[in-house]
């Protein structure tokens, strides 16, 4: 039985979309009214661009957790790993491409 | 029980505990390692995006034309969210092994994926149609690319769909159209989760 009820807690079921879900529709409804309506909170434009990716990022991490299911358990391991190689790689191409773009603007004085 | 054994989701059914790594499993891994490089390639996108985000040349720029069609926006995230949650219902129909719901809820995640495709070709007939089209300056050539690029991915899956839906329908849940469920299943997912980045740096920023 204690097997089972092992089984049971690993299982995916109505109640992970359902959490995802209601997550997600949160975490989509506040960044688009922080940006639509500037007035109601009166956010200064750096708080809500800091606020903007926030939300951004914990809505990614939602859907590899409840729609993707992404787990560190040993049948998931090499999903994880392949993953967090990945984002490695992004974060070079994609930081370094903008900061060396970026510098690059700063001296030739073009923004 | 049939010998399905997915490699994630956990098997529901209790018999998960024999581990027996079939095909299933390692196809489902083998099409995650495709969607990471597909990741990349999202990824050198979006630098360059970020890159020209300020390279208007001195025509339309991102707040003029994006600024007044945010709740369109919202909806297409809406069209795409919903269309992840019922997925979801499709892959645990096919763990009980009810055909119908799967054909059912597949059904209901197109029309939902059609929806998003049509807002966005709508946004693009409206832009183009304003003067930012593709050719007008180096932000608008990134902007299509990039949303193009993600629309194209959706446009695929949804053809995909379809073809699953015949292949269901027509051979019934076999262990490969269930590990097929399972595919599109990351392959939608995937893309939705693609999609929260471009809403968020695209859109979102772009208004800022």
């Amino acid at each position: 039985m204690a097997h089972q009820d092992n089984h049971a807690a690993h299982a995916v079921g109505f109640k992970d979309y359902l959490t995802g879900f209601i997550l997600s529709v949160i975490l989509t409804v506040i960044p688009f009214m922080l940006v639509m309506h500037p007035d109601v909170l009166g956010l200064s434009r750096g708080a809500t661009l800091i606020t903007v990716v926030l939300f951004g990022l914990a809505q990614v991490l939602v859907h590899l957790v409840y729609f993707l299911h992404m787990k560190t358990d040993a049948e998931g391991r090499w999903n994880v790993v392949s993953m967090i190689f990945t984002v490695l790689i992004i974060a070079f191409v994609v930081g370094l491409s903008v900061w060396i773009m970026w510098s690059m603007h700063y001296h030739m004085m073009i923004n | 029980m049939t010998a399905y054994e997915p490699h994630f989701p956990h098997d529901a059914h209790g018999h998960g505990h024999e581990h027996h790594h079939d095909t299933s499993g390692i196809k489902l891994f083998g099409f995650w390692v495709y969607l990471m490089t597909d990741l990349l390639i999202f990824a050198t996108v979006f630098a360059t995006f970020a890159v020209l985000s300020n390279s208007f040349a001195g025509g339309p720029t991102a707040k003029e034309m994006l600024g007044g069609g945010l709740h369109l926006v919202l909806v297409e995230t809406f069209a795409l969210l919903f269309s992840s949650i019922t997925y979801g219902m499709a892959m645990l129909a096919t763990y009980r092994g009810d055909k119908g719901a799967v054909l059912r809820w597949l059904g209901i995640t197109f029309l939902f994926g059609v929806s998003f495709i049509s807002i966005e070709l709508y946004e693009f007939r409206h832009l183009i149609h304003e003067g930012a089209g593709p050719q007008v300056s180096a932000y608008w050539s990134a902007f299509f690319t990039l949303v193009g690029t993600h629309g194209l991915h959706v446009s695929a899956g949804l053809l995909w769909m379809l073809v699953l839906m015949f292949q269901v329908g027509s051979r019934g849940l076999t262990d490969t159209n269930k590990t097929r469920v399972g595919l599109l299943s990351l392959f939608w997912h995937f893309l939705d989760v693609v999609w929260i980045c471009v809403f968020t740096v695209v859109y979102l920023m772009g208004v800022l």
